[in-house]
């Protein structure tokens, strides 16, 4: 069978869900092999083993993470020049889609990028995308190369089935050339003991209309045990981390629930949240465009009917 | 020193956006505009210029795209970019990234000495985010990419990039490729005397053979993907709306979301 390259996303060896979703996905293509670079592998292969890592390609060398992109696309240049792989997964955030891009050239291979589903043709991955703020789905295919495809959180649940996950260290060599944009400094995000925003089964934002107190918001997200987002006009009050915005230029979500509070729904938000399951909206104005989009929506003060709900829920839940 | 801001002609975001039949972006039926991403590019070229008193910089726009593209082209010029370069070939309707990222490498090639090249975070239609780190790969140059802040001094850039797990501050040196975020700051909008003024600015169209690209490596056939199918989403249809009145919507929501079972 045909080998299947997943990038494997990880924070100092911890791998990220999405990268589970990639190999419940590489499976339907062919074998999934993954490949970890960075130092000490030996936490991510044991969850890489746990859900059908067939290989683990190791590149150790820690080096590497202090160079944006490039040096990561010139190892899996060569790994695909060694494995002939049947395409290569990657995640769907700026560093992913960043490593693909450049992968893409150096292979003179198709590109596909945020593919929320892929599904196999005889081994040939077709990909469904979600474009112009939500309103189109898209299905394509790579047509010449390795297919190299991002993809979106969310886009599979992860299925646990053993792998030999079978590791085999590789040397690559990095050349000075991808070695030009040094990472000087890296601050990780502080964990906020909340779901990751692009992974969570629900979300809730708040808007300008929270007037800087997120407390509400926070509040109601926690008895629902959801993620916090935030509007950019929220972000750019200097309320929230950019990190938590959804929309055309924070993170796109796609939730079994989406909550917006005090949101107006300005169509770079919407880009963001629009192919959520179900939508709900709290604002007090009920012209407010967003309730457009809503299954169901409450005219009102978020202050009041946010703390409220807060109670009601955790009462429910007893 | 010479900086090239690409730019992109984006069908308006808040029109309807289509697909033609072959399911490439309809560029043509929709009114277009300068990608609005781009804008925070073309501003912080004009910022650096003006923190560089004293130094020469000659920033040119750089669009690949439809005839009336130059309307992008024309924007930048507005703002305060000195010239302009367009290149337009009927081969390159419905380029991919990689072709469009070739033909933008050629013509930075062309334009000779560029010290810097500068783009939007990620068009407004197709919203990729790759084009930045294609042309870095294929000009050679360091990719610095993502900045949401931009500091520099001589030759050395340093960027602050707010990834997925971490922030990060980026260095690089000049010549390179700099991407920059809608949180660098509000582009400034064209003042009538620079409206005036763009139209003395130069503004050149090249074709492809102009650039010495072979018109079979671009446009819809040398795609190296295909879209299949293309859908529009059914519309959704709006659900109940409650006003609340003393605490009945708190109730009517925890309602709702016990019926759908997230509770
Ligand atoms: C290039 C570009 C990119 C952008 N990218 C993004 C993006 O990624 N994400 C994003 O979100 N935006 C983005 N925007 C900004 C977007 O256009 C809107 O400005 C922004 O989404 C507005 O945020 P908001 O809804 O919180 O604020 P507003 O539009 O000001 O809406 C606030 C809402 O809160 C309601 N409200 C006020 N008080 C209360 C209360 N007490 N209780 C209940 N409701 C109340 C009001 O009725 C109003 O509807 C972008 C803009 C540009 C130009």
């Amino acid at each position: 069978m045909t080998e299947i390259l997943v990038l494997v996303d990880h924070v100092d060896g911890a791998v990220r869900k999405p990268t589970l979703e990639l190999l419940t996905i590489a499976r339907r293509l062919g074998e999934p092999s993954a490949v970890f670079i960075g130092a000490d592998a030996s936490q991510a292969i044991e969850s890489l083993k746990k859900y059908g890592a067939e290989k683990v390609y190791v590149v150790d060398d820690a080096d590497m993470a202090t160079y944006l992109v490039a040096p990561k696309a010139e190892a899996l240049q060569q790994l695909v020049e060694k494995t002939s792989p049947g395409a290569v997964l990657i995640s769907s955030n700026a560093e992913g889609k960043e490593i693909a891009a450049r992968l893409a050239v150096k292979l003179d291979s198709g590109i596909i990028t945020d593919a929320v589903d892929v599904q196999s043709d005889g081994g040939t991955p077709v990909t469904t995308q979600s474009v112009f703020a939500g309103n189109f789905t898209v299905t394509a295919k790579v047509t010449q190369g390795t297919p190299i495809i991002t993809v979106k959180p969310n886009a599979a649940t992860p299925e646990a089935v053993d792998g030999a996950a079978t590791e085999e260290k590789v040397e690559v060599s990095v050349s000075d050339g991808a070695k030009t944009a040094k990472i000087i400094k890296s601050e990780p995000r502080k964990a906020s003991g909340r779901p990751e925003l692009t992974e969570a089964a629900i979300v809730v934002s708040g808007g300008r209309g929270t007037g800087g107190n997120f407390e509400p918001v926070e509040q109601f997200a926690d008895s629902l045990g959801a993620a916090v987002g935030a509007s950019r006009a929220a972000v750019d009050s200097g309320w929230m981390p950019h990190a938590f915005q959804v929309g055309q230029t924070g993170k796109t979500v796609s939730p079994q629930l989406y909550v917006a509070a005090g949101i107006s729904g300005a169509i770079q938000h919407r880009a963001g949240m629009q192919t959520s399951k179900t939508i709900i909206a709290v604002n007090k104005d009920e012209e407010a465009p967003l309730f457009e989009l809503v299954d169901f929506g409450v005219v009102g003060d978020l202050h009041a009917v946010l703390p409220a709900a807060t109670e009601g829920v955790t009462e429910r839940k007893g | 020193m010479n900086i090239v801001v690409c730019v992109k002609y984006v069908p308006d975001a808040t029109a309807e956006r289509q697909f033609e039949s072959d399911h490439t972006v309809d560029r043509v039926g929709v009114d277009g505009l300068l990608s609005e991403l781009d804008e925070y590019a073309v501003e912080q070229a004009l910022q650096l210029r003006e923190k560089r008193d004293g130094e020469e910089i000659e920033i040119t726009a750089l669009c690949v795209g439809p005839e009336q593209a130059t309307d992008a082209i024309r924007k930048a010029l507005q703002m305060g970019v000195d010239k302009g370069v367009h290149v337009v070939d009927d081969a390159i309707a419905g380029s991919d990234s990689l072709a469009t990222s070739l033909v933008l490498a050629k013509a930075v090639e062309k334009i000779g000495d560029v010290d810097l090249v500068m783009c939007g975070m990620a068009s407004t239609d197709a919203s990729m985010s790759v084009v930045p780190a294609m042309l870095a790969e294929r000009l050679g140059l360091p990719q610095v990419t993502f900045a949401s802040a931009v500091e520099s001094q001589g030759e050395v850039f340093r960027v602050r990039r707010d990834g997925d797990t971490a922030t990060e501050i980026v260095e690089g040196r000049l010549p390179m490729v700099l991407s920059v975020t809608d949180q660098t700051g509000e582009a400034r909008y064209p003042s009538f005397k620079g409206i005036m003024a763009a139209k003395k600015k130069p503004l050149e169209s090249w074709s492809l053979s102009d650039l010495g690209v072979d018109a079979e490596k671009v446009g819809l056939s040398a795609a190296w993907s295909a879209v299949e199918d293309t859908e529009a989403r059914p519309p959704r249809s709006q659900g109940e709306i409650v006003t609340d009145e003393d605490g009945s919507g708190a109730k009517a929501l925890v309602d709702f979301l016990a019926s759908k079972k997230f509770i």
